[in-house]
């Protein structure tokens, strides 16, 4: 009688296994290397040059120590809100067409197309905006800026949305029917509602996406060194403040965009944190 | 929505008729809501406003499209084709040719995937079938992190960090070891090519290992099983099982990358030199397409200038369009249809 069993795993083979592992663990300390620098060097050199006076105070002249980057501050979160006035609604619209109207050719056309949307190369949506609000209007503005990023929010938040959408389940909006709720009715107050929580996910990531963009505001909202409370006037804008002092040549500049840095990822982190948050405990966990 | 709403029945409803007639009748009174007239206007309305936002979408491209194309009608009509085979920028003498920012678009996005794609392979692999469960969900999180950082910051980072890195240690390295290739010759500024290929690699990591991940979860675990049945290794099993399984996804994983990498901005032109040159040795500064058009758009005087600038923007539009219809094919034949979720 022959025996039967599996055969012993050839030394070779083993080797490479262990060999394959050890690449594998390799990569991901690789890859993480990076990211702990990143972030080491950014409180590194931006904890010492955050204080009241960056907080609150306009950039200085050249030459001339402290100065901060309020302006730039307010004027983000000017551009953000614009943005997302323009761009939250119209995404969430769109979600709402894909998942509730769009179940055929035209919503899948569409899908496709607020999927390339998505790869749209952010300064080619700085040149739209630039053509649409610039050009009219003569001058850069907030407005400028919060149109160009109003497009790169809506296909996040239209795929988002609908994804959130499909979750809830049909007996519900069937059950609304029954009750004799009309169908706008039902997709506001019980299937929108039921996702909210998925939806601002998805509301929040489109935000976290856009918040860092400087590419789109180079030529829409500019920059501007001084406060400006006008919507069609150049604006500062964190992520540009920090671009124009980098590549700068004065040590204070440097110092002071690792603090804008650390600002915008300390903004951008805590959005996405409380996403993660937010998925997790939502009510949405178990769908 | 409460009862009241309701329209209640009549109190001192009249004496019912009789017959067949009067049941309806009476139907139709107690079940308004039945009826269905109430509701269609604000239904109808609703129904066309979400189809509104949807053709909106939809004509948000048209719009992109248009616009380039009517911005780069003059430049088009001056040059045509040889547009993208000139190597002369010259905004003085008005000479305009695209060459050198497509060579330092390829260039820089394919030494980034040379850079990024082992590495994301390996990190998603591991993610998905080595890890212990309890690390995978720390892992892929700061994993995407790298992906919620700014590209300005990356940038910032690039300038005072990895440059000196690279012109101190990394570059004289490359030198003595490879540099008989003529790709790593010349002085080791520090800036240029080589750092944009590496600063848009660590961007596009995330990318790529997490969507090459999401293809990895939905290989059938019966094949991981069938190869571990026949004796297989764990390294086997997922070359054979999953790895091949995967193929199509992974590929399009790397070209979403790809597309990332091609229109990615702010940190390539931070490190990348801005020179329009075409240069052999990746240690010399180059200049790509978008980069271009952050550092010239606004200081763009011509008519003229300003058309090849919009031009090279609808250049890199189109090819980014069709890497990205590309990529987005090959992860939904994988997916079977869900659509790659989009990371932050």
């Amino acid at each position: 009688m022959p025996q039967i069993g599996i055969p012993p795993i050839s030394l070779r083979r083993r080797v490479v296994d262990h060999v394959m592992t050890g690449v594998a663990v390799l990569t991901v300390a690789l890859v993480l290397l990076p990211l702990f620098a990143i972030f080491a060097y950014l409180v590194y050199k931006g904890i010492g040059s955050i204080n009241l006076a960056f907080l609150t105070q306009t950039p200085k002249p050249v030459g001339e120590p402290g100065g901060g980057m309020a302006n730039a501050i307010v004027g983000s979160m000017v551009i953000l809100g614009i943005a997302s006035l323009l761009g939250v609604p119209l995404g969430i619209g769109a979600g709402i067409f894909l998942s509730e109207y769009g179940r055929n050719r035209y919503g899948d056309i569409v899908r496709f197309v607020s999927d390339v949307l998505n790869g749209v190369p952010s300064i080619v949506i700085g040149i739209v905006a630039y053509g649409l609000v610039v050009m009219r209007q003569k001058h850069f503005s907030a407005l400028a800026g919060g149109v160009a990023l109003a497009i790169m929010m809506v296909p996040t938040i239209a795929r988002t949305t609908e994804q959130m959408l499909l979750l809830v389940p049909q007996a519900i909006r069937e059950a609304a029917y029954g009750l004799g709720v009309s169908r706008w009715r039902t997709t506001l107050s019980i299937t929108l509602r039921t996702a909210t929580s998925g939806v601002i996910t998805g509301v929040m990531l489109a935000f976290a996406r856009v918040a860092g963009e400087t590419a789109p505001l180079l030529f829409t909202a500019f920059g501007n060194q001084f406060w400006n409370w006008k919507s069609d006037q150049p604006t500062a804008a964190l992520s540009l403040q920090i671009f124009t002092y980098a590549i700068s040549p004065f040590d204070e500049w440097h110092r002071q965009a690792w603090a804008g840095a650390l600002v915008l990822i300390i903004l951008i982190v805590s959005a996405v944190a409380a996403v993660r948050i937010a998925v997790r405990h939502g009510t949405l966990a178990g769908a | 929505m409460s009862n009241q709403a309701l329209p209640r029945p009549r109190f001192n409803a009249p004496e019912p008729e009789r017959g067949a007639k009067a049941a309806l009748k009476i139907e139709a009174r107690t079940a308004p809501l039945l009826q269905g007239k109430v509701s269609e206007i604000p239904d109808a309305f609703f129904g066309w406003a979400m189809r509104l936002c949807g053709v909106t979408v939809v004509a948000l491209l048209g719009l992109i499209v248009y616009q380039l194309v009517v911005g780069s009608t003059l430049s088009w009509h001056a040059f045509g084709w040889k547009f993208f085979g000139q190597s002369d920028w010259n905004p003085v003498s008005d000479q305009y040719g695209a060459l050198p920012f497509i060579y330092g678009t390829v260039v820089s996005s394919l030494l980034a995937l040379v850079i990024a794609v082992p590495l994301s392979l390996g990190v998603a692999v591991f993610i998905t079938e080595m890890c212990p469960v309890g690390l995978r969900g720390i892992l892929s999180f700061t994993t995407e992190l790298l992906a919620a950082i700014p590209s300005v910051v990356y940038g910032l980072w690039a300038i005072f960090i990895l440059v000196p890195v690279l012109r101190e240690y990394v570059q004289p390295f490359l030198a003595t070891t490879l540099g008989w290739t003529g790709l790593f010759s010349g002085p080791p500024y520090g800036i240029g090519m080589l750092a944009a290929g590496v600063i848009l690699a660590i961007m596009i990591i995330p990318i790529i290992s997490s969507i090459t991940r999401e293809v990895l979860t939905v290989v059938p675990q019966h094949q991981r099983e069938a190869a571990l049945a026949l004796g297989a290794t764990r390294w086997e099993m997922i070359r054979m099982g999953v790895l091949r399984n995967a193929r199509a996804g992974i590929v399009g994983a790397i070209i979403l990358g790809l597309g990332r990498a091609l229109g990615e901005t702010m940190a390539v032109t931070m490190v990348i030199g801005n020179r329009p040159e075409i240069a052999k040795s990746l240690f010399a500064p180059g200049y790509t397409m978008a980069s271009v058009l952050a550092n010239e758009f606004t200081e763009a005087t011509g008519d003229l200038y300003l058309s090849a600038l919009i031009e090279i923007g609808l250049a890199l539009f189109f090819v980014t369009i069709v890497v990205n219809a590309l990529a987005r094919l090959m992860v939904w034949s994988v997916t079977r249809g869900q659509p790659a979720r989009s990371i932050v």
